[in-house]
C-alpha cells in the first residue's frame, strides 16, 4: 500500500522540456526526499505524482496500477502545500473535516478522526478557530491533519517548512519525521534545503535540470556522489573543489575535499594558504583559506583553535577522504583512491 | 504620524478639505431642510409661509410614495441580484485563460463607460422599441406578438437597462478578487475529493464574499437615485408603475414646482437611504473586517 513507479516520467511547458526520461521507484512505507536546486523539476515532478500536472510521457503506477491519467483525488494521495493551502473561511475542524465530507464519511466517524488527527498533532484546542489565528507551525499541522485524515497510501510534501522561522523548522522537520514513524506510510517531501534531505530521508533523490543524478541513502549520498554536482550540493558548508592540471594517461581533473576532512598541519601539508574571513560557530569555526593558484577553501577547525585571520596554514587531507572526478564531473572514486596515486 | 508635532502638521493640512467638504454638505441639507417646512411654490413666488410638518404628511400620505418606495426597493434588489449573479459567472469565464483576454476584458467593461441617458436611450430606441427594435424584429422573426416593454414591463426593462450599465462593474470588481484567490488552495481542494461546484460553494463563493460585499454596497449608493433612465424612458409611467423615490422628487419640485414638497421627499429620501445604510452594515459590514 503505497508504493509509486515512475516510468519514462517527461513533462514538456510548450517546447520546454522540463523532466527528461526519469525512472523512480518508491518503496512502500519510505521517505524519499526530493532536493535539487529551484527550477530542477522537483517540484513539477511532485505536482505530476498528485496529479495537478498533466504527465506528458510515461506512467506513473501507483500500488502496481496504472494512474497517469487519474484525478488526483482518486489517486489516495494526500498533498501538504507550502502555502499550506489552509481554507480561511473554515474553521480547523471543517478544514480537517472537508475532505471526509466529500466523501462522505458518516459524521460520527468524521468526529471520531478529527479528535484522533487533533490528539496527534496538539490541536485539541484550536479546533474551533479560523486558520487566520493559528501560528505558522499550527498552520502547518493543520495541513498535516487534513492530510492524516484521509488516510492516504502515500503524502507528498511540497517544501512544507519554507515558510517557517530557523527554530520552528527544526521542530517540525523532528514532527514529520516522528509522524513518519509512527504511521509508516509511504512519504515524498520536496526540498531544496540538504539540511531538510539529511535529516529526514530513508533515501534522497537529488534533482538538476529535469533529470535525477543521484538516489541513495543519506550517508551514501555524502561518501559516495556519483559527480560533482552532487557532492557539491550534499554536505554543508560545500565541498571544497580542487582543479588539477591535465596530464596525459590521467583521468582526474578535478579533486573534492569537504571542509571538515582537512587536516591543519603545522609543518607539511599539500596545500598552503593564508587564512582570510573566520566564522565562528562556538562549537566549530570555518576559515575561509585562500591559496594561490587555486582560490579559496574552505576549511572547519575546532570552536577553540588558535588560528587568526591572517596566519598561514598547511593543510593536507587523508587519502580515502579525498574525492575524484574526470573531467565531465563524474566521481572517479568507485572506492575512495589514496591521494599519492593522483 | 508619531509626534505631536507631525499630527498638528496633518490636522492643519487636513483643515482645508474638511471645511470644503462639510460645506459642501452641510449647506444644501440645510437649505433642503428649511424649505421642506415651507409653504415653497415656484408658480407662486414670494408667498412663503412657515406651515410645520405639512410638506412631510402630504409627500407620506400620496399613494404615490408607497408605489415608488417600493419601486425603489424592486430597482435596488433587482439590479443587485442580477449583477452579483451575473458578475460572479461573467468573472468565471474571464478568469479562463482564453485567446485575447485583455481585449474581451476591455470590452466587457465597455458599458460602465457610456453615460447613463445614452444607454438608456440605445436601449429603447434600438432594441425595445416594438416597431423598430431589435427585440422587435426577433419577436417577428419568430412569428409572436412584438413586446412593448416601456408599456407592459416599465419597471422589469429599467432592471435590465441599468442591471446591463453596472454588470461589467460587478464582474470586474469580482474577477480581480477571483484572481486574488489562492491556486494551491484550488488544488488542495482537488486532492480532496471537490468537484467543480464543491469548489465553487466552498472555495471560490466564500472568497469572494468580501468582494460581493463591496459590490452591494457601492452599488446601493448609486442605485438609490437612479433618475436618467427613468427620465429617458418611460418618465415614471405608465402612471406611477416605474417611480422611485428619486424620480417622484423631481416631478414634485420641477413639474409641480412644489420646492417644499421637494424637500420634504428628499429629507425622506436621505433618511430611507440612511435606514437602507444602516440595515446592510448590520447584515454584511462584518465581511469587510479583518
Amino acid at each position: 500500500m503505497g508504493s509509486i513507479t515512475l516510468k519514462q516520467v517527461t513533462k514538456n511547458f510548450g517546447d520546454v522540456n522540463v523532466i527528461r526520461p526519469l525512472d523512480l521507484a518508491i518503496r512502500d512505507g519510505e521517505f524519499i526526499v526530493f532536493v535539487g536546486p529551484s527550477g530542477c523539476g522537483k517540484s513539477t515532478l511532485l505536482r505530476m505524482i498528485a496529479g495537478l500536472e498533466d504527465t506528458s510521457s510515461g506512467i506513473i503506477e501507483i500500488d502496481g496500477q496504472d494512474a497517469t491519467q487519474l484525478a488526483p483525488a482518486k489517486r489516495g494521495l494526500a498533498m501538504v502545500f507550502q502555502s499550506y493551502a489552509l481554507y480561511p473561511h473554515m474553521s480547523v475542524r471543517n478544514n480537517i473535516a472537508f475532505p471526509l465530507k466529500r466523501a462522505k464519511v458518516p459524521a460520527a466517524e468524521i468526529a471520531q478522526k478529527i479528535d484522533a488527527a487533533a490528539k496527534m498533532l496538539n490541536l485539541t484546542d484550536y479546533l474551533d478557530r479560523k486558520p487566520g489565528q493559528l501560528s505558522g507551525g499550527q498552520r502547518q499541522r493543520v495541513a498535516i491533519g487534513r492530510a492524516i485524515v484521509r488516510q492516504p497510501s502515500a503524502f507528498l510534501f511540497d517544501e512544507p517548512l519554507s515558510n517557517l522561522d530557523a527554530s520552528l523548522r527544526v521542530n517540525m522537520r523532528l514532527e514529520i519525521t516522528e509522524l513518519h514513524k509512527s504511521l509508516g506510510t509511504t512519504m515524498v517531501y520536496v526540498t531544496h534545503d540538504q539540511v531538510e534531505a539529511m535529516t529526514m530521508a530513508d533515501r534522497i533523490a537529488v534533482f538538476n535540470g529535469g533529470v535525477i543524478e543521484q538516489v541513495g541513502t543519506p550517508l551514501e549520498l555524502y561518501k559516495q556522489p556519483v559527480n560533482k554536482f552532487v557532492a557539491g550540493f550534499i554536505g554543508s558548508p560545500k565541498m571544497n573543489f580542487i582543479e588539477v592540471e591535465a596530464q596525459a594517461n590521467q583521468l582526474t581533473r578535478t579533486l573534492g575535499v569537504r571542509p571538515e576532512h582537512f587536516k591543519i598541519n603545522e609543518d607539511a601539508g599539500m596545500w598552503t594558504g593564508k587564512v582570510g574571513v573566520i566564522e565562528h560557530l562556538g562549537s566549530e569555526s570555518f576559515l575561509h583559506v585562500h591559496v594561490d593558484g587555486i582560490g579559496t577553501l574552505t576549511v572547519k577547525a575546532d570552536g577553540d583553535s588558535p588560528i587568526r585571520s591572517g596566519d598561514q596554514i598547511r593543510l593536507s587531507a587523508a587519502d580515502d577522504k579525498i574525492h575524484k572526478f574526470d573531467a565531465a564531473g563524474n566521481s572517479l572514486n568507485a572506492t575512495p583512491v589514496a591521494a599519492s596515486q593522483v | 504620524m508619531a509626534t505631536i508635532q507631525s499630527r498638528t502638521l496633518a490636522r492643519f493640512m487636513l483643515f482645508p478639505s474638511v471645511v470644503l467638504l462639510l460645506g459642501w454638505m452641510i449647506v444644501p441639507l440645510c437649505m433642503t431642510l428649511y424649505f421642506s417646512f415651507l409653504d415653497y411654490n415656484l408658480l407662486m413666488p414670494g408667498n412663503e409661509a412657515f406651515i410645520g410638518f405639512l410638506n412631510y404628511e402630504f409627500f407620506l400620505t400620496d399613494p404615490a410614495f408607497i408605489e415608488s418606495f417600493f419601486n425603489t426597493l424592486l430597482l435596488v434588489g433587482g439590479v443587485l441580484t442580477i449583477t452579483i449573479g451575473g458578475g460572479i459567472g461573467l468573472a468565471i469565464l474571464l478568469d479562463q485563460a482564453i485567446w485575447g483576454r485583455n481585449y474581451v476584458r476591455i470590452m466587457v467593461l465597455a458599458p460602465f463607460f457610456v453615460m447613463p441617458t445614452v444607454s438608456a436611450l440605445v436601449w429603447k430606441n434600438m432594441f425595445m422599441n416594438p416597431v423598430n427594435g431589435l427585440f422587435a424584429h426577433l419577436a417577428a422573426f419568430f412569428g409572436t406578438e412584438p413586446i412593448d416593454f416601456f408599456a407592459h414591463y416599465p419597471l422589469l426593462s429599467i432592471i435590465v437597462i441599468v442591471s446591463w450599465q453596472w454588470l461589467p462593474f460587478a464582474a470586474l470588481l469580482l474577477l480581480t478578487a477571483i484572481q486574488s484567490l489562492d491556486r494551491e488552495q484550488l488544488e488542495a481542494a482537488d486532492l480532496d475529493g471537490a468537484g467543480p461546484i464543491s469548489k465553487f460553494f466552498y472555495i471560490v463563493l466564500p472568497h469572494l464574499s468580501r468582494a460581493i460585499t463591496a459590490v452591494i454596497l457601492i452599488e446601493t449608493i448609486f442605485l438609490l437615485s437612479i433618475f436618467a433612465e427613468i427620465l429617458v424612458t418611460t418618465s415614471g409611467g405608465p402612471g406611477y408603475a416605474s417611480t422611485n423615490i428619486t424620480y417622484l422628487i423631481y416631478t414634485q419640485s420641477l413639474l409641480q414646482f412644489d420646492v417644499g414638497g421637494g424637500s420634504a421627499g428628499g429629507i425622506i429620501a436621505v433618511i430611507i437611504a440612511n435606514i437602507v445604510a444602516i440595515f446592510l452594515m448590520r447584515l454584511i459590514g462584518k465581511n469587510l473586517e479583518g
